[in-house]
């Protein structure tokens, strides 16, 4: 659920980083923190354990700058991954207006992907929205491992709608960016709309 | 519907800056301010310059959230108010209306009881405010979106590396 204020002349939108446990959402997330100009970040947040695997969720407040008079600003979480954080993973999707899937493309992972996937479907209908009806981007992490699944095969169990994706690695950055541009974009798309985001 | 906007307009925003302005003044706070339960901050007033309000206001949401999760387990509508005590802060955590969520940051130089006789009748005005403003945002006939115009330039050009 965007937010727009007319009297700030600013719209805020929600974005989520979704996936199975140890995908590499946070690392997405810390990526973007490390690359961003200083004046278009906020603070990150990271809700983790002491083991640092994220409890409730990492937040990122971003800048990208003005349309047509109104600052953009994106606020950027993750859930938890892990299948026991079902109730926070539910919670954070509340106002959820694009989603980002991480894929881990390693071969061992494929069904945990497929799973995530299922439970992100779930979820969001539980609160009314429609996976198929929103602005949804796919990315393929950890491409510079040994072990991984061929994108095209990964494409066809986890993409059949055919949204935007692109493959990546989180930690060093490859597709890091691109992935959230098309989100953000599909995301003021939808504004436009008007209905929606 | 799920993907409802929330609009706030200057009309609303102002008044809405004077109940919190009011707040910090009556109850002796450091800090007020109103968050939705998305966790966008909707407006501050007291000590904010050495906060970070969008931090708070996104853990604050996170912080509801969980709560609220808590309660529909124990088959309770919501736990309503919040209050954590700490050695120089407290912060007293109001739901207004199941929409908004309305933080009271104070140190000694208040009370609890102060705060919470002031946060009721503050809630009191704000869940009108609230109400007439989500009227307003129901209503088609109000403004059109500002992003009904966009071009795909523009988007682009948010992008310009």
């Amino acid at each position: 659920m965007s937010f727009i204020n007319y009297m700030a002349r600013e719209i805020n939108c929600k974005i989520v980083y979704y996936g199975p446990g140890l995908c590499g959402k946070t690392t997405n997330l810390q990526y973007i923190y490390e690359r961003t100009n200083p004046d278009a970040k906020g603070k990150m947040i990271s809700l983790a354990t002491e083991t640092e695997r994220t409890l409730f969720f990492d937040f990122l407040p971003l800048s990208l700058g003005e349309i047509r008079g109104f600052k953009t600003r994106f606020h950027l979480y993750t859930v938890p991954g892990q299948v026991f954080y079902d109730a926070s993973r539910k919670l954070i999707l509340k106002g959820v207006d694009g989603v980002i899937f991480v894929a881990d493309s390693q071969f061992e992972r494929l069904e945990a992907n497929l799973e995530s996937m299922d439970n992100l479907r779930h979820n969001l209908g539980e609160q009314g929205y429609d996976l198929d009806k929103m602005p949804f981007v796919i990315q393929y992490n950890k491409r510079d491992l040994p072990n991984v699944v061929d994108a095209p095969e990964l494409r066809a169990e986890l993409n059949p709608r055919g949204v935007p994706d692109f493959e990546a690695n989180a930690r060093t950055g490859e597709g890091v960016f691109e992935t959230l541009k098309a989100v953000s974009k599909l995301v003021l798309t939808e504004l436009r709309k008007g209905q929606g985001g | 519907m799920a993907n409802a906007q929330m609009v706030m307009y200057e009309e609303e925003f102002t008044l809405i800056q004077e109940v919190v302005d009011r707040l910090v003044r009556d109850a002796n706070a450091k800090v007020v301010f109103i968050v939705d339960k998305n966790g966008q901050l909707i407006a501050a007033s007291g000590e904010i310059a050495e906060i970070d309000t969008t931090s708070l206001a996104s853990l604050t949401a996170g912080n509801i959230a969980a709560t609220g999760g808590i309660a529909r387990l124990l088959r309770e509508n919501e736990f309503a108010t919040q209050f954590h005590e700490g050695e120089n802060q407290n912060i007293h955590i109001q739901l207004v209306g199941n929409r908004v969520i309305l933080v009271v940051i104070f140190d000694a130089k208040s009370s609890l009881g102060l705060v919470r006789l002031r946060v009721r009748k503050a809630t009191d005005e704000l869940n009108r405010i609230f109400e007439e403003l989500l009227n307003k945002t129901r209503d088609p006939s109000g403004a059109d979106s500002p992003f009904a115009e966009i071009t795909d330039d523009d988007i682009d050009s948010l992008f310009n590396d």
